[in-house]
């Protein structure tokens, strides 16, 4: 087998929102920091981070929407070409979707048959809507129904059936499970492992690092804005294999690895000035963890932290435990 | 103290299904008590029910053996909600929602990890899992006797969720009030609760 193509590919994309600051000051906040990640073929890699730390914006920077007041530095390349607002335009619903949060992405006045088709009429069209339906265990009469009269579940099904009509390349997933049960949240994680599977990539976006782990290939550390770590599924088994001491913090923060907390909260991304943004609530800072901090390879995965050293592949002084 | 539902029925006006059938649980004020189910099996809607927000059809709810809307004033049972971003009123800055408390401890304030740069945002300036610290804050108030908690740390992060919930188990256990934590999180339950009822329609 050939050597699966590279669908997705951000390198260095820091995203900037100017701002009124009250009168006529000018302010920029920088929302994205720094972030680097790819999604290759058949691959889904899930970007785990908490809330407001910047993940929907990601989404929004490689769908080319994000609000006039923001500006991209970095890039972002599609099938290892730039993805310019022209050639995002001409994907965008074709071969690259967005699977958005919640169904206040659906037209409230519009059948929900017709969102799927896209104001399509033609008998193909209906066909593939109604196979699409079928796939995801909806009834064919549900193409009737309003948004409003939709469950949570089947919002979301309505919501992947509209990503899948065309051949997508490339899916990104915005939170697809808040509020689902365990059970249908990974019910609708396995449609995306499906589309996975068949070919696609799948950028998965969520807060929810349990539930990535179930599904995803790699997963991406998300933290005020940058990404600290990325790693295999597999280096979560155990906490040494881990490479960030915020990934740490996470796999210590389970319930059934010990329930630990970490004082103190994340800080807004435009605090973060320089270095790392988890500093200030890590165990080992120095002085060297507030200046540029490179993005590098260890053990397979990467990481953005000093103490890891590549040559040895672990944190110096830094057994099991740590930070508490 | 102890928090009873007998028998309760109940299903919404709108409704065609029954959505509690004959449900009973008692809790109490030293125990930490799991509530667990499916969604849409009316895990909110007996939180509500205990709470006082909605009647029930058939049954009753006891605070220590009397109804509980024989209670006068500040109601002894406190919910706290899923959604934080829908339980604090939009036009109120943080510190007013504090004030909507009853006599509320300083120590309350600082043990969740609330900062005093905070206090003069608006809700939609912080995030949900900073504004979620706002809400158990103020269902902390100097009279309540039993806490729902339904599903309140699901939309965050692990370390946060950890945080919050070290906090709230020490300061329940201190001032016995009695907790209700309702989650479909197995492990959490399992890592929180003295024992766990599944609500089963």
């Amino acid at each position: 087998m050939e050597e699966n193509r590279t669908v997705l590919s951000i390198e260095h994309l820091s995203i900037i929102f100017t701002q009124y600051d009250g009168g006529f000051e000018q302010t920029q906040l920088r929302t994205i920091k720094d972030l680097s990640l790819t999604v290759k073929e058949g691959e889904m890699v899930a970007v785990v981070g908490a809330s407001g730390s910047g993940k929907s914006l990601l989404a929004h920077a490689v769908m080319g929407i994000l609000p006039y007041n923001a500006s991209m530095s970095g890039e972002i390349l599609y099938m290892e070409e730039e993805l310019n607002q022209k050639r995002i335009e001409k994907f965008r619903g074709r071969e690259i979707v967005l699977v958005p949060q919640s169904v206040s992405y659906l037209d409230p006045l519009m059948k929900v048959g017709s969102q799927i088709r896209k104001g399509k009429k033609d008998e193909a069209s209906k066909r593939k809507s109604h196979s699409v339906l079928k796939r995801y265990g909806l009834k064919e009469d549900t193409e009737n129904l309003y948004p409003f009269q939709l469950s949570g579940g089947m919002t979301r099904r309505i919501l992947i059936s509209t990503a899948v009509m065309e051949q997508p390349k490339l899916v990104i997933a915005d939170e697809p499970t808040p509020g689902l049960h365990l059970e249908a949240a990974k019910r609708v994680l396995s449609h995306f492992r499906e589309i996975a599977d068949e070919g696609a990539g799948v950028l998965l976006i969520t807060h929810d690092l349990e539930l990535a782990l179930e599904v995803a290939d790699r997963i991406v550390v998300f933290y005020a804005g940058t990404n600290v770590e990325e790693a295999f599924v597999s280096d979560f088994y155990q906490e040494e294999t881990l490479r960030h001491p915020y990934s740490r913090a996470l796999y210590r923060a389970m319930p059934d690895h010990g329930f630990h907390s970490v004082p103190g909260t994340q800080p807004f991304a435009g605090q973060v000035t320089s270095g790392c943004p988890y500093a200030a609530r890590c165990a080992y800072t120095e002085d060297a963890c507030y200046r540029d901090i490179p993005y590098q390879e260890v053990r397979g995965g990467m990481v953005r932290c000093i103490r890891m050293d590549s040559d040895n592949g672990g944190l110096h002084d830094m057994g099991k435990g740590d930070g508490k | 103290m102890k928090l009873e539902a007998r028998d309760i029925s109940f299903q919404y006006d709108n409704g065609y299904r029954k959505i509690l059938n004959e449900f009973s649980l008692t809790l109490d004020s030293k125990e930490c008590l799991g509530l667990t189910a499916p969604s849409g099996f009316g895990k909110t809607t007996s939180c509500k029910i205990l709470a006082g927000y909605e009647k029930p059809e058939k049954g009753q709810v006891l605070l220590d053996g009397k109804p509980l809307s024989s209670y006068k004033g500040y109601c002894p049972v406190q919910m706290i909600w899923q959604h934080p971003e829908q339980s604090v009123n939009p036009r109120l800055r943080m510190k007013e929602v504090l004030n909507e408390g009853d006599r509320l401890e300083e120590r309350i304030v600082e043990g969740l990890g609330i900062e005093q740069g905070w206090l003069n945002r608006y809700p939609a300036e912080l995030s949900g899992g900073e504004l979620q610290r706002f809400c158990i804050a103020r269902a902390l108030g100097e009279r309540t006797r039993f806490i729902l908690a339904d599903e309140i740390t699901t939309m965050l992060d692990l370390i946060t969720q950890s945080q919050i919930w070290q906090f709230l188990l020490k300061e329940v256990k201190e001032r016995e009030i009695g907790l209700l934590v309702v989650s479909h999180s197995d492990p959490l339950l399992k890592r929180l609760c003295d024992r766990v009822q599944k609500l089963d329609g």
